[in-house]
């Protein structure tokens, strides 16, 4: 179906029946019980699953498949969300033209920075793409005030002249809408005890991930994809057999740039502002964790990756001491606060801890990722495969060439 | 008629004189080995042909075009395909798509953003791979990864690699370096058997006498950087410069 | 010219910094071919020494001062820290402002066991291991590394004297003869740069001429051929990787004055220092040093009111701009190897 052979329109299927019915799945626990916290269906932290999942997918086209890791992808994401506010500031709320228009200007802006960064390969691109991205964080923090807002960033406001909404005549607050629906709209099913929330940014937002997803499938799938894997284990013999691999890494640093850029743009129409923190290096290295994570080079890994990060960064994040407390109020005194200050170490503001021991743990045990270790957990061969072994190349990460 | 024509090629590493005023010419359909001890230049001149190094003087003509200063891979596209001394395969793709690469590359250019198709719907590319695989004789691992196979199964992968864009010339860095006696005759007799059924034009670099003499219509003998002899291997076989060449520096 | 010269005297300090973090970072890249991410977390533990070393040196202990009352008319409760008691108050107080000096023998001995230590439980796993793995879990422990800090000191920057002998300032000017007080230079960052050098000229004669340096740079130029020699390179290259992490070390205690140690200043220098290591040429020290001194100026210059009147926004992305620049046009950075990190 869909042109995808019988594995990947499943995994599609499956992938867009859990983005459909996220609402019920991420809210397990009724409202109100004390497991409660850990509900993650709300509407902005659903946003940010498939839109880091764009982000992630994006970054994996271009990593997983070439194995030239950049480390200036946010670059790309703040000015998708820079470009898109400007369309919501000039022209209309309406996130469509706002979304179009950040994906094209991330692609030109990453054709620009790919064509230089490009010229070198290992550690020495890394380091030229970090370049970048920390010199586009500079100047939208500094120079480049008058079109980024600085520091205080842009958002907007009811002064802006909003061409095509004028014409319609609007004077009430700017709020981000597809053709009328506002983003913000949520929806609230209350069954039993429990409330299930549907919100329309996260359906729009879930369906463009669902396209972004099917579009990358097709990549991985087609003869570009084994070309851009060709690139990722022996560039120097690819050359030698005819193909030219700087305009394919061009094109994959390109794609992940528009992927970028789109994950930027919805940001915006979702949450409308922006601010120059949104390039910084961390959140460079944020898209490269999560595609680790989940699995590098695999279809389903970044998705997973970038959920599970920002599961993390939400709901662990939220357990503070007291609530720890709460928990293990029923062991003796002591070894109670011994374990709330183990805890405690890995939760709220140390989540960052977590992370990050989980994150040396996957490169040192399993270096596929969370892909991996579901496959080794449910004990599929990953060698002795009937269908072509397209469905996942090897899960081992090769230095860029 | 000669396809490749090198004319007084000469090359320089600081005070090394790699290759000096070297002239040879392949004939169409003939298997021409390049011969000399370690040190020769025997690398440097294949280098040459394939765009890794640019002579100092000299040139290097293929079918008629220059192939000085042009990228690897507008020589391939060219006509000229090159087997590695140390396998050079695609390790982390199954061998079928090693192949398939090389039958993209002439099928649709050194560049082609085709990322709607299936590969595995490209049946014209497909087939064609699994014929080379088969011809070769690794059609029945066409789905296992390139790196899990032994060292002369990368060899023959690496061949069909070269076979499937039909090269009108192939270079062969020493095909049998490092193997054993019996993959070294397997390898032979794959080189006899694809000669007879191809015709293909190609070019040894070997040291091995005994794959030489197996497979070669035509030697040229390399030695600092000179060619000092040229015939058919039976006549370079009593060639008394050839022996002092080879007796001074190697026992082979 | 003296504003130009006073850049240069202020870019030193920190290009000191980025000298001496990106001097470790490719002394552990020539020798063990690894890419530690995890550098920058050194320098930053460096510095939490200097502020471990000054609180346990002021640990005080209450006593009731009977001469004096409170204005209860009670005893008056003190906090007289122990190096008082023991010392007598003039030399416990010496000891106290003198924490920062201290602070470089009270961290040679923790920072080689944490380097030893990281390089024998980690980091030798890794050495055949892809660059991009390397990257990866070097990059998450400095993350394990910041949280843990960051836990224990919380997340504001923490205030660190230098000893009050240095803390003042100088007329530089005066001193070699321009106008007096166009040139005040604060005599610690003085302290710090000539600390760098030393630190730096003691890593190239300690590998220059000592048969312990000699190994190792063969072994930087061809492990393979040494390790047949029948000499234990690994294990010189264990102790190369505490050697550096003690250089990232130093440079981190002697730096708090300069800049009041915060967790995530490691990340913060790290990045820089992989740029002035790229730039200097992956594998180099020499290159590593220059471009180290030579970036922390440029950055300090681009900051002066001329040039950013004329470039606005130029002090904030030279160092990039340069790396780029360099990176295009030197494809293996200023004094780079061949062969290193190409294929």
């Amino acid at each position: 179906m869909f042109g995808l052979n019988r594995n990947d329109t499943l995994l599609l299927i499956v992938v867009a029946l859990l983005t459909m019915l996220a609402p019920f799945l991420l809210n397990p626990f009724p409202e109100g019980s004390s497991l409660a916290q850990f509900n993650g269906g709300y509407p902005d932290l659903m946003q940010r699953f498939v839109i880091f999942g764009i982000f992630a997918i994006g970054f994996n086209i271009l990593f997983g498949l070439t194995g030239y890791l950049s480390f200036g992808h946010a670059a790309f994401l703040g000015v998708g969300s820079y470009a898109a506010i400007w369309m919501m500031k000039l022209l209309t709320m309406n996130v469509v033209p706002a979304i179009i228009i950040s994906v094209i200007v991330a692609g030109l802006f990453s054709l620009v920075v790919g064509y230089i960064c490009l010229r070198r390969s290992g550690i020495y691109f890394s380091i030229l793409t970090l370049a970048f991205a920390q010199m586009s964080y500079a100047l939208a923090y500094s120079v480049l005030t008058p079109i980024t807002g600085g520091e205080t960033g842009l958002q907007p406001k009811l002064s802006d002249p909003r061409i095509l909404d004028a014409a319609i005549g609007s004077g009430v607050t700017p709020r981000a809408n597809f053709f009328g629906i506002e983003m913000g709209t949520s929806w609230q099913w209350d069954w039993n005890g429990w409330v299930f929330t549907f919100n329309a940014g996260y359906y729009l937002a879930a369906v463009i991930m669902l396209v972004a997803f099917y579009l990358s499938i097709r990549i991985f799938r087609s003869p570009f994809g084994m070309m851009l894997r060709a690139i990722k284990t022996n560039q120097n013999r690819l050359n030698y057999t005819g193909v030219n691999s700087k305009p394919y890494t061009l094109a994959a640093f390109v794609i992940s740039g528009m992927y970028a850029g789109l994950a930027g743009g919805l940001l915006v129409a979702m949450d409308t502002q922006v601010g120059p923190e949104r390039m910084f290096w961390t959140a460079s290295g944020e898209v490269v964790l999560m595609t680790i994570l989940g699995g590098v080079g695999t279809l389903i890994g970044p998705v997973l990756g970038a959920g599970l990060i920002k599961y993390m960064e939400n709901i662990l994040s939220k357990i503070n001491e007291g609530l720890l407390q709460k928990w293990f109020a029923f062991m003796p005194e002591t070894a109670g606060d011994a374990v709330v200050t183990v805890l405690g170490l890995f939760t709220g503001k140390g989540w960052h801890l977590t992370l990050g021991l989980l994150f040396m743990i996957v490169v040192i045990f399993l270096p596929g990722g969370l892909v991996e270790g579901g496959k080794r957990l449910f004990g599929i061969g990953r060698r002795k495969k009937k269908a072509p072994p397209a469905a996942s190349p090897p899960p081992t990460t090769t230095p860029a060439e | 008629m000669a396809i490749l024509q090198v004319r007084n090629v000469s090359k320089r590493f600081g005070g090394l004189q790699a290759l000096n005023d070297v002239n040879l010419s392949i004939e169409e359909g003939k298997v021409h080995a390049i011969i000399g001890p370690n040190g020769a230049g025997k690398s440097t001149l294949l280098n040459c042909f394939v765009g890794r190094l640019i002579p100092d003087t000299g040139t290097v003509m293929f079918d008629g075009k220059s192939l000085l200063g042009i990228k690897p891979h507008e020589i391939n596209q060219a006509g000229v395909s090159r087997v590695f001394q140390t396998p050079e395969i695609f390790g982390d793709l199954s061998l079928l798509e090693n192949v398939m690469i090389p039958s993209f590359a002439s099928r649709d250019g050194s560049f082609k953003v085709n990322w709607w198709n299936r590969a595995d719907r490209e049946k014209d590319v497909q087939d064609h791979a699994e014929a080379v695989l088969q011809e070769i004789g690794l059609y029945e691992k066409r789905h296992e990864i390139a790196d899990a196979m032994s060292r002369g199964d990368k060899r023959r992968l690496e061949m069909a690699m070269c076979l499937s864009q039909d090269p009108k010339l192939m270079l062969l860095d020493e095909p049998t370096a490092g193997m054993s006696r019996a993959d070294t005759n397997a390898t032979i007799d794959l080189l006899k058997r694809l000669g007879e059924t191809r015709g293909l034009t190609k070019v040894i670099i070997e040291h091995d006498m005994h794959v030489v003499f197996s497979l070669a219509n035509y030697v040229s003998v390399l030695a600092q950087g000179t060619v000092i002899a040229e015939n058919t291997p039976d006549l370079i076989k009593g060639d008394q410069r050839v022996k002092e060449a080879y007796l001074g520096t190697e026992a082979e | 010219m003296d504003a130009i010269l006073l850049q240069i005297l202020n870019g030193l300090d920190k290009g000191s910094a980025y000298a001496l973090i990106a001097l470790g970072l490719t002394l552990i890249f020539g020798t063990l071919g690894v890419v530690n991410f995890a550098h920058g977390a050194l320098f930053m533990i460096g510095a939490f020494c200097a502020v471990v070393l000054s609180r346990l040196l002021s640990f005080s202990k209450t006593v009731i001062d009977e001469t004096r009352t409170d204005f209860l008319g009670n005893p008056l409760k003190v906090d007289l820290p122990y190096m008082h008691q023991w010392f007598g108050e003039a030399a416990g107080q010496t000891i106290i402002d003198w924490s920062v000096p201290l602070a470089i023998l009270f961290s040679i001995p923790i920072m080689f066991a944490i380097g030893y230590a990281m390089e024998r439980g980690l980091i030798r796993h890794f050495y055949k291991r892809p660059h991009a793995d390397q990257i990866l879990v070097t990059f998450g422990l400095a993350i394990v590394l910041q949280e843990i800090v960051k836990y224990f000191f919380g997340a504001n920057p923490i205030q660190t004297p230098a000893p009050p002998a240095f803390t003042g300032s100088f007329d530089f000017g005066a001193l070699v003869g321009l106008d007096p007080n166009t040139i005040i230079y604060p005599y610690w960052r003085l302290i710090y740069f000539s600390f760098a050098v030393v630190i730096i000229s003691a890593v190239f004669a300690f590998l220059r001429f000592t048969t312990f340096g000699m190994v190792v740079r063969a072994g930087m130029a061809d492990r393979e051929t040494v390790g047949l020699l029948g000499i234990d390179i690994d294990k010189r290259f264990t102790l190369m990787f505490a050697l550096a992490a003690c250089v990232a070390g130093l440079a981190g205690v002697m730096y708090a004055p300069i800049n009041a140690p915060n967790y995530h200043m490691g990340m913060d220098f790290l990045v820089l220092s992989f740029v002035v290591v790229v730039v200097g040429g992956m594998g180099s020290m020499a290159g590593a040093v220059l471009a180290g001194f030579l970036l922390g100026i440029l950055e300090s210059i681009a900051s002066m009111s001329q040039v950013i009147d004329y470039l606005p926004g130029i002090n904030q992305i030279v160092i990039y701009l340069v790396a780029i620049i360099i990176l295009l046009t030197r494809p293996r950075g200023l004094m780079g190897r061949k062969g290193v990190m190409e294929d």
